[in-house]
């Protein structure tokens, strides 16, 4: 599913990448622990979170995670929204906990990162 | 391709700069058109192995060296070390702080992620010295 579709269902505001809205996503996960997404098949996923610091950041570029969306309309400082922005990874914030952003992105057909259902 | 070998400094608990060294390398590694599923896994490794010198250890050395058959990553630090390696190794083992886990790190999976992606993975620590880390991984795509 296009990045502009996964927005949408999260009704997710773009703090950057928004010039990229077809990029392909099919697999997510959730997690605020960084050694798991470090440890996960993570690459071209997107990660759901809570955590808006720079290591989140860094976690992501590390482990070729494609998109951050933070939950529960977080939003890490102009900084950290930069570095993403330098390393070419879209930041979306949503309203959703990280429960009903799971849910929903799941109900529209997004597998886990193993691609199981 | 010739060897080739870069060092950075990683200073104790410096966590705005802390990973900057291993998204130096990856992006090198790139460059070098290197095999990605072995890009991420020293990536992964040199993050993990950064985030312990930032959080645990002291000042101290991130150097990687490039060779055809092999690329061997060395994380040392001038910290407190570890006094029982065996048991750091161990999943889920962590003296991680409160600041540490909120911002997602302590969870004790950085040592057995480091195992896990290394071809091979050496440690040596005195305490109140210092720790070693190695990580060897072999270059089997060229
Ligand atoms: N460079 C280091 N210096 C001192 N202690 C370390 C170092 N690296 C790891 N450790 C010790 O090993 C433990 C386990 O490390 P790790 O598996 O990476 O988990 P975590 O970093 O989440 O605590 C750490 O909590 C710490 O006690
Ligand atoms: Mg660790």
């Amino acid at each position: 599913m296009k990045l502009s579709l996964v927005a949408e269902i999260l009704e997710a505001t773009f703090l950057c990448g928004e010039d990229r809205p077809d990029i392909e996503i099919d697999k997510a996960g959730g997690s605020d622990l960084m050694s798991d997404v470090l440890a996960a098949l993570s690459d071209h996923s997107v990660l759901l979170t809570g955590l808006t610091n720079i290591q989140a950041v860094k976690t992501a570029v590390i482990s070729g995670v494609a998109v951050i969306v933070f939950v529960r309309d977080k939003k890490p400082s102009p900084d950290i929204v930069a570095l993403a922005e330098k390393h070419g990874i879209p930041l979306l914030s949503t309203p959703c906990s990280m429960f009903l952003a799971c849910g929903r992105l799941y109900n529209a057909g997004l597998t886990g990162l193993k691609g199981t259902r | 391709m010739s060897s080739l070998k870069k060092c950075f400094n990683i200073r104790s608990r410096d966590f705005i700069h802390a990973g900057e060294a291993s998204i130096t390398v990856q992006q090198l590694l790139k460059q070098m058109r290197i095999d990605s599923a072995l890009i991420r896994r020293i990536a992964v490794c040199g993050y993990e192995g950064e985030m312990n010198v930032v959080m645990h250890g002291g000042d101290g050395r991130f150097c990687i060296e490039i060779n055809t058959e092999r690329i061997v990553l060395d994380i040392s630090d001038e910290g407190a070390g570890i006094p029982d390696i065996a048991r750091a190794m161990e999943k889920g083992y962590s003296t991680a702080s409160d600041a540490h886990r909120e911002m997602g790190f302590g969870a004790g999976m950085g040592l057995p992620n480091m195992e896990k992606n290394a071809d091979e993975m050496f440690i040596e620590s005195v305490p109140g010295c210092g720790t070693k880390v190695r990580m060897i991984f072999f270059n089997r795509s060229t």
